[in-house]
């Protein structure tokens, strides 16, 4: 509470924004893509299934790359590691009704975040796994292929309901999008939606926030 | 650097037990996924058929046609300004008008459709002119062993041996579903091939050439068989559709 209410918190590094970046450009691509190849009105109305389905293929190859490559860095290997655990709080804002007044201190990501964040990984290799035995015509035998082409439709089908319900969240909070746009958030916004984290800062000494820096040059 | 960074996070790895298990589920719906799928698509389709709102067809299941198309989107062909062009190696070329198709004797089939990418549509009604009977009109020349049709998208093509398009089961289709052929289902004209796979029932037939040698149509040239047997080409083990 000694701090200016203006103050401005390092949330995502320059990494991690790069590679949710990315990753989200080319899962909007595969969405696009997989609209048209399922949808029959899309379907009828763009054609073009040889362009339409290279375009998915290799989007979807794609998509692992700028994951992996993120690990190489400690900032993206410490959101993961936050996002991959959960205490017992965790468990208690899921089960709560008021989970959003900020009773219980949320830390970096709430849970909600951090399920979000485990089903889409889990989705998004399953659709690559299953992706890639569609496509070994020569490879897997016929009644996988089956199975795969099951368990990719009905896959995409919830893996779009999370990015629905990512979007949905993101475009209701614009702090939280310029987060991730730039990179900070502001103290405040951290207090109400994130206070465990957002106290996590104030053990430290002020020099070590170059946000605030500029702010004082002003 | 955030605080968060130099220390590592406490509680349980929810999240890598959620991937793993995700990815396991997976693996076992790749292994016994075809046995799941041949109870979930009829029960599927018994509720596709009763909901009202028709959203339930956008499910990946049940019984319903699914529509691919290889161009942009495909020109409209009026009822009176369709022809479809009779040529190659035949005695008599011809340009048939969809009225003049239609006074032609018709064939009345109710056949499956089975589609190489694996759906099927159970008992189809069909009605068409048989093939062979625009063939015989054309009188084949000695040279001529295939039929190499074309859609009149611009790209399709299609070929069948010039005795597999003399089967009484392949036939220029004019109606389908109880109805004139509707665009999107390749109308006003398409092939029905019965015996075989989807892919070589042509959609917004063109033109029908005779020609000396089979040549590989657009999916051919792309890996499928040239023979679209259902149930013994492709690699695949469907019920005979024929």
């Amino acid at each position: 509470m000694t701090r200016p209410p203006e103050r401005e918190l390092p949330r995502f590094s320059v990494a991690v924004r790069w590679v949710h970046g990315v990753a989200g450009v080319l899962v909007l691509v595969l969405i696009a893509t997989a609209a048209v190849l399922y949808n029959s009105e899309l379907q009828v109305l763009v054609g073009h299934r040889p362009v339409v389905e290279a375009v998915h293929v290799w989007s979807g190859f794609a998509l692992p790359v700028p994951v992996l490559a993120g690990l190489a860095f400690r900032s993206v290997r410490a959101d993961v590691a936050e996002l991959d655990r959960f205490t017992a709080r965790d468990w208690r804002w899921l089960r709560s009704r008021t989970r959003r007044d900020g009773t219980i201190p949320v830390g970096k990501f709430n849970a909600g975040q951090k399920l979000n964040g485990s089903l889409s990984a889990g989705g998004g290799a399953v659709l690559l796994l299953t992706g890639a035995v569609m496509l070994a015509t020569d490879l897997a035998p016929l009644s996988w292929r089956t199975g795969a082409t099951l368990v990719h439709d009905w896959t995409s089908l919830a893996f779009g309901l999370l990015v629905f319900g990512h979007l949905y969240h993101a475009l209701r909070d614009p702090t939280a999008m310029r987060g991730i746009r730039t990179g900070t958030v502001p103290a405040w916004w951290a207090r109400h939606e994130h206070a465990a984290w957002a106290a996590e800062f104030d053990d430290q000494p002020a020099d070590d926030h170059p946000a605030e820096d500029q702010r004082s040059r002003r | 650097m955030t605080p968060s960074a130099d220390r590592r996070p406490e509680g349980a790895p929810v999240g890598r037990r959620v991937f793993l298990g995700l990815l396991g589920l997976g693996a076992v719906g790749i292994v016994g996924g075809a046995a799941l799928q041949e109870r979930l698509t009829p029960l599927v389709a018994e509720l596709q058929i009763r909901d009202p709102t028709g959203l339930l067809a956008a499910l990946p299941a049940g019984e319903s046609f699914r529509f691919y198309s290889v161009t942009g989107a495909v020109p409209e062909a009026s009822a009176a300004g369709y022809r479809l062009a009779v040529s190659g190696l035949v005695e008599r070329p011809a340009e048939h008008t969809l009225a003049a198709l239609q006074a032609m004797p018709q064939t009345e089939l109710v056949r499956d459709f089975q589609c190489v990418t694996g759906w099927r549509v159970r008992a189809v009604p069909w009605v068409g002119v048989p093939l062979s009977h625009l063939l015989d009109l054309a009188g084949p020349t000695d040279g001529a062993t295939a039929v190499r049709l074309t859609s009149f998208d611009g790209e399709y093509t299609e070929n069948l041996t010039l005795e597999q398009a003399r089967r009484p089961d392949v036939l220029v289709a004019l109606q389908m579903l109880g109805a004139p052929v509707t665009h999107d289902h390749g109308g006003p004209v398409r092939l029905f091939a019965a015996p075989m796979y989807g892919y070589k029932s042509i959609k917004w037939l063109g033109g029908i050439e005779l020609t000396s040698d089979v040549r590989p149509g657009y999916w051919e040239r792309r890996g499928y068989d040239l023979d679209g047997w259902v149930g013994t080409t492709n690699g695949r083990d469907d019920d005979p559709t024929a």
